[in-house]
């Protein structure tokens, strides 16, 4: 009994003390594996996307595209992306094998020319067709991308957010660092602040109106990149999300990049 | 009866509003540089061109038909105003293999300066001298997708000539090409069947093809003789060959690794011809988000110099600016030089969006120092510039 006690006490006072003990790295690499941990076995996604770019003035530019996501438990997810708009660019599609570590492998089919181009996947920090979003923004997050480090706690509005800054561990990232505000009951981004190679502040993402699907995995109905330095931005709205499409590698291979529409 | 025609009516209409439409339309300003050397030759054509591409699927997007009409109308030269049907296709898709009917457009390859392995659709030259425009060829497909690659079979019915400009056109020899003496080794069926067998595979970094190909050649033998009166024509001819090939990429970092290489016998003696190079990329440079892309290949033909090809020993190198703005814009600029005969070819290709829908594209040609024993020297008077601004919808 009096053992059974001391267990409880020791369990008691360790569970923060152990808390108290973590580094402020290995406290902001749990917070980024609970997300992850949350976000696991979604299976496959569909959804429709809409980016709407605007400039200084206030012109507007669209695009549309679709994007398949198949969930990859051991490696990184793959995904593929069919444009729709501009109609120039109608049927060009990006077929993507994210890794955590590797760079990613990516091929780009060419409708006009019916090619299919094996293209290199250094391109991290570049524009996604002249918008504010860079390619590194819409890959595949996976954990081990990056390094982490917990902050603070700070709120968003009136969300109780986890304020942790992350370092790119591939080559080739535009950012010397990201901070995240991620809320605390869901593990959800909420906001998102890029830092250029020179260290300052270079973009700003809001995510909003997160919805819950089959109970257990949030998707924002809309993201807003800010640029900070040039003062464009661009929306990107997502709709129409749908899971359990019985997605297999199959629909990911470059066959399939051939005839996708 | 009535309600009969009404249920039709629905029918029809439900079915239509599943299918998808696009396409583009254009006007193009083709100008030459110097006089032609055949006084029936014009110095500017101007021309139209529509696409549409028609496509509904079906089965949860299993199955697909696609429809592609292509016309274009070109001032002057009656043998560019033509019409053709780029696909016309069923498409079923299934776990393990895919099959085609009807026809289509495919590409093969891997290299920028040429497309050596790229051997079912018939090129259509009138439309573009790069040759990368194609016309429909009829075929059915299969293709076997498997843990160790993807096995295509085709059976392709139904021979395409190549397109050559007419009398009123340009970039052709003088006199103009007698397209409608053409000749064959074949006949009949024969002549109109081909067969190929490709393989292609993703093994991490590498994407590898090996293809085979047996049937009358895309690419004419042009023989050159006096006509009954003593006038020269110039004949296509069209022989049955056999061609062996493979095409590689190797993608590491910011490198691209190209090889393609043939062995063709049956049009004169087999001869061997391979393109290989490599193209490196900076992506972003100075946060501009600009990419500059540096492209180098050598080109090969064991043929040598002879009447038969342009690209025996020549290198060709390039540089391909993506500026990633709103409007797309493109510029590939290159040359490409003959180790032997010292002749350059120079390409500068530029393309733009207007506003959402509405495209312009640029094409400057130049060819110097060409010599009598190169087939260049057909279009040494043939510098052009061409424009085409295009509608898509």
């Amino acid at each position: 009994m009096k053992i059974l006690i001391q267990l409880l006490i020791t369990s008691v006072l360790l569970s923060p003390l152990q808390l108290l003990a973590q580094t402020p790295e290995e406290q902001g690499l749990s917070i980024m594996q609970e997300a992850k941990k949350r976000n696991t076995g979604f299976g496959d996604t569909k959804v429709e996307m809409e980016m709407i770019l605007r400039n200084k003035n206030g012109d507007e530019s669209r695009r549309k595209m679709h994007q398949r996501t198949l969930e990859i438990l051991d490696d990184g997810d793959k995904s593929l992306s069919i444009f729709d708009n501009p109609r120039d660019v109608k049927g060009t599609a990006f077929l993507s094998f994210s890794h955590p570590v590797d760079p990613d492998d990516q091929w780009l089919y060419l409708p006009a020319l019916k090619r299919v181009k094996r293209i290199a996947s250094n391109n991290k920090s570049g524009p996604f067709m002249g918008s504010e979003f860079a390619f590194e923004d819409l890959a595949s997050q996976e954990v081990e991308k990056y390094s982490y480090k917990y902050l603070r706690d700070e709120p968003v509005d009136s969300a109780n957010c986890f304020v942790v800054e992350a370092y790119p561990a591939y080559e080739h990232s535009g950012y010397t660092r990201v901070i995240l505000w991620i809320d605390q009951n869901t593990y959800y981004t909420v906001k998102t602040e890029y830092y250029d190679r020179k260290n300052s502040l270079l973009k700003t993402q809001l995510f909003k109106n997160y919805q819950l699907y089959l109970d257990k995995f949030w998707r924002p109905d809309e993201t807003h990149m800010q640029n900070n330095q040039n003062g464009k931005s661009t929306q990107l709205i997502f709709s129409h999300y749908q899971f359990n499409n019985g997605f297999t590698d199959r629909d990911f291979d470059k066959n399939t990049l051939k005839r996708a529409r | 009866m009535q309600r009969l025609l009404f249920l039709v009516l629905m029918c029809v209409s439900c079915k239509l509003s599943a299918w998808e439409i696009s396409g583009y339309a254009g006007v193009e300003s083709l100008g030459f540089v110097h006089n032609p050397i055949d006084g029936s030759q014009h110095n500017h054509y101007l021309s139209g061109v529509v696409e549409a591409d028609f496509y509904h699927d079906w089965d949860d997007g299993r199955q697909s038909f696609t429809f592609v009409p292509y016309f274009r109308f070109s001032q002057h030269d009656n043998r560019r105003t033509h019409f053709d049907i780029r696909e016309l296709t069923w498409l079923k898709a299934s776990e393990q293999w895919e099959i085609r009917v009807g026809i289509r457009k495919l590409f093969w390859g891997v290299t920028e300066s040429q497309h050596l392995v790229d051997i079912i659709n018939q090129r259509d030259i009138v439309e573009n001298f790069d040759g990368e425009d194609k016309l429909g060829q009829p075929m059915i497909n299969f293709a076997l997708i498997q843990d160790w690659g993807t096995l295509d079979f085709f059976l392709l019915t139904g021979f395409r000539e190549r397109t050559f400009s007419g009398k009123d056109g340009r970039m052709r020899p003088f006199p103009e090409i007698d397209v409608g003496n053409a000749r064959y080794e074949k006949h009949g069926i024969d002549k109109h069947m081909a067969y190929a067998l490709r393989w292609s595979h993703t093994v991490g970094d590498w994407d590898l093809g090996l293809s085979h190909f047996y049937g009358t050649n895309r690419e004419p033998t042009l023989l050159a003789e006096a006509d009954g009166s003593g006038q020269l024509r110039i004949i296509p001819y069209y022989e049955m060959i056999h061609q062996t090939a493979i095409d590689v990429q190797a993608t590491t970092d910011s490198w691209l690794w190209k090889l393609e290489a043939m062995v063709r016998s049956g049009q004169g003696k087999t001869y061997f011809a391979a393109t290989g190079g490599i193209e490196y990329s900076f992506y972003n440079v100075q946060n501009s988000g600009m990419d500059i892309g540096i492209v180098a290949e050598y080109l090969y033909d064991s043929r040598g110099q002879s009447q038969q090809t342009i690209f025996q020993d020549d290198i060709m190198t390039a540089l391909r600016f993506g500026f990633n703005d709103v409007q797309s814009t493109e510029i590939l600029a290159g040359v490409i030089f003959d180790r032997t005969n010292n002749a350059k070819f120079y390409n500068i290709e530029a393309s733009r969006r207007l506003g959402d829908s509405w495209k312009i594209e640029v094409e400057a040609r130049f060819f110097s120092g060409t010599q009598k024993k190169d087939p260049a020297y057909l279009f040494r008077h043939d510098d052009h510039i061409r424009a085409e601004l295009s509608y898509h919808f």
